[in-house]
């Protein structure tokens, strides 16, 4: 017995070794067969093609968004904002055009003066020069073309649709709702999975049953009452609905205090804390990563929401937020240029995209929780 | 001997409950207090009120005293075609639109779960990504995508000899698929639900399947598919309820017009343009009764045929 004690210690890794190997084979790791790369290869493959058309609309949007009205009219025109060059010379305008020269270079020359057999140009980049006459005719030549994005698309539109005013109100009111959701939330959540009371069960069903429920069969009278105590037209019907709880962060929340041993709370009751003292510092600060979790739920899903802000918020235009300005900004579209569009719309996805980015994690966990643990 | 604890209901008798019991109980009810204000305010006394709307006469400005009128509203949905017309667009975009919402994330999701996939967390990421931008910048960047002269779906099918590609959002049949590209961008979260689903099967299975002699496809039949029904259920409940509400993006897309040619005058979409434009409030509730009773049913039905094909591991 003695000395067996260290000989499994000894041998402890040795018999551990296949196992790991063992492991490892079975998820894939394999010795790289010509078989197996090949599969890689063309999975990889399909996975960046359908990830590329995917995402296409995005590099779609940006292109759009950097061009003028002419640009984007132009039917077949290049992909990127181009304009037809042209160059100033002796207080008159001439267009552009590459061409080729006797010695096999392509030069861009402005054309000065037209001919049917030969023209004469003069070179933007040295116009003291004489004038350069080519053979030829000049209407086969292709027009040069400058690089010429319209950056200013962006400054444009946060200037038309007051965009700072909305951005304030977007960024208000998403964190007063995250603020009231997280407080309500976690309470309801705290009295689910740590209190027993008649009726616990039913009702905790109940939570997960409005999850299912069509919102168009309450959205009606709730227009009908917020519009009788005069709240249409302010924040409040956004706002006031979240200190009351919502069943997706409920459900996140008391799956995840289930997981917290109970003999930490006891502890802490023994050593005379109540029940809000006991939420507020033991398992609030175990469960960090599902309140991150629900905090960037409600903050993209109130940064996103466009029903609840058109239907109250549409009567005063000062107090609208990013998707309803933009909605009605491209509403009206025929006078619109859509380079505005694409910049305001590529503008408003910035902040989600990088909460997203940031706290992915917590967000994918928190999404498996409530759609699988159901 | 170990205890295993079953999350089982506790058994209790109706015995006077002790004081420290009745001290939790308290303490319960005052946590849980939110929630019950709540989903009596915003949802128990709405969805009475609807209901009781529909013998009504009521709408935002009463230019007519408040009265009840019995049926006349039940009346006026059994005969208003527009009613009809409108359940039939919703109903022939959710053949077309659901078993995409349902199938494309679990495809997705097979292919980001392959072991031979590399760099499959950047994939992930980057797949999951779209579903978190703005609903109305998603519809406006799909409108340009869909643009027929220029749009890069256009663009595309004629580079693959297609000559004569759709005017997609203004044609009133290709107007159903285009909504259905509009509605790509969401498949995320679907996915993510498929990714931990396809990661809870055990290994051992697809061992067993694999000596059995079963390929990838067999394995995906045999296997996968079988384990992976009760999520399946979960995305198609919850995609037909969301696809019977289905009307934000024509509302966006045409400010609700219905164009073109009234091929998008979706259900919901007249309830709303009832209620908010009309301002009819009792036809609107009578119509969102109509649809709530539309989606109860067909999702009872749903939880009928669940026991045929739905697979609980946890079940005796």
């Amino acid at each position: 017995m003695d000395h067996a004690e260290p000989d499994a210690a000894m041998a402890a890794p040795l018999v551990r070794r296949p196992g790991l190997i063992d492991r490892f084979r079975g998820r894939g790791a394999r010795r790289p067969s010509a078989k197996g790369v090949l599969q890689s290869f063309t999975l990889t493959f399909i996975a960046v093609v359908a990830l590329a058309a995917f995402l296409s609309p995005l590099l779609r949007s940006f292109t759009v968004s950097i061009k003028s009205p002419q640009q984007n009219s132009q039917v077949d025109g290049p992909l990127l904002p181009y304009t037809a060059a042209s160059f100033t010379y002796r207080g008159r305008e001439f267009d552009v055009y590459q061409v080729p020269m006797p010695d096999g270079t392509t030069r861009e020359l402005a054309l000065v003066r037209k001919g049917r057999t030969s023209s004469q140009f003069v070179d933007p980049k040295d116009a003291s020069e004489t004038l350069i006459t080519w053979a030829g005719q000049w209407r086969t030549l292709t027009p040069a073309y400058s690089l010429d994005p319209q950056w200013h698309n962006y400054v444009d539109v946060w200037n038309q649709i007051n965009y700072p005013r909305l951005l304030f109100n977007t960024i208000a009111i998403a964190l007063i709702g995250t603020l009231g959701t997280i407080v309500s939330c976690t309470l309801v959540a705290y009295g689910f999975a740590r209190f027993r009371f008649p009726g616990r069960n039913v009702l905790f069903i109940l939570v997960i049953a409005t999850i299912f429920l069509p919102s168009t069969v309450v959205v009606i009278p709730e227009f009908f009452f917020f519009s009788k105590i005069g709240w249409v037209g302010t924040w409040l019907p956004l706002l006031v609905p979240a200190f009351f709880a919502n069943a997706y962060d409920v459900f996140l929340l008391r799956q995840y205090l289930l997981t917290i041993p109970r003999e930490m709370d006891e502890a802490a009751a023994i050593d005379g804390a109540g029940p809000l003292r006991t939420l507020v510092s033991v398992l609030i600060p175990q469960a960090w990563p599902v309140i991150i979790a629900v905090s960037v739920f409600h903050l993209v899903y109130s940064w996103n929401d466009f029903f609840a802000p058109l239907i109250y918020l549409s009567t005063n235009p000062d107090l609208v937020t990013l998707p309803v300005g933009l909605a009605s900004f491209s509403g009206a579209r025929i006078a619109v240029n859509p380079g505005l569009i694409q910049a305001g719309t590529l503008m408003t996805m910035v902040i989600p995209i990088v909460l997203f980015l940031v706290f992915q994690r917590f967000f994918v966990r928190g999404i498996v929780i409530t759609g699988v643990e159901k | 001997m170990t205890a295993v604890s079953l999350p089982r209901p506790r058994l209790q008798r109706r015995r006077p409950l002790s004081p420290l019991a009745r001290t939790e109980m308290k303490w319960g009810l005052i946590f849980i207090a939110p929630w019950i204000i709540g989903f009596i305010a915003f949802t128990l006394l709405p969805m009475v009120a609807t209901f009781i709307f529909t013998f009504t006469n009521i709408s935002l400005d009463q230019k007519t005293p408040l009265s009840f009128v019995g049926l006349a509203n039940y009346q006026q949905l059994v005969n208003d075609p527009d009613a009809w017309g409108s359940l039939g667009v919703t109903l022939r975009f959710a053949v077309l639109a659901l078993p995409i919402n349902v199938f494309l994330p679990l495809l997705v999701a097979l292919l980001l779960s392959s072991r031979h996939l590399r760099g499959s967390g950047l994939f992930r990421v980057l797949f999951f990504m779209p579903y978190v931008v703005p609903f109305v910048a998603g519809v406006l960047i799909w409108e340009t995508m869909l643009n027929p002269a220029d749009g890069w779906i256009n663009e595309f099918l004629r580079v693959i000899g297609i000559a004569d590609p759709p005017d997609w959002l203004r044609d009133t049949t290709w107007v159903y698929p285009g909504l259905v590209f509009i509605g790509v961008w969401g498949i995320g979260g679907g996915t993510i639900i498929y990714l931990a689903g396809l990661q809870g099967i055990p290994s051992e299975y697809y061992d067993a399947a694999r000596i059995d002699g079963a390929g990838y496809l067999g394995q995906l039949r045999h296997v996968t598919l079988p384990l992976l029904t009760p999520v399946i259920f979960y995305t198609l409940v919850l995609g037909v309820v969301e696809v019977l509400q289905y009307f934000l993006v024509p509302l966006v897309l045409n400010s609700g017009t219905g164009e073109p040619g009234g091929s998008t005058l979706f259900l919901n979409l007249y309830i709303y343009k009832n209620f908010f434009t009309y301002q009819d409030l009792s036809y609107g509730s009578t119509m969102a009764w109509f649809l709530f009773v539309i989606t109860l049913v067909i999702t009872i039905a749903l939880f009928g045929t669940a026991r045929r094909w739905v697979y609980y591991a946890g079940e005796r």
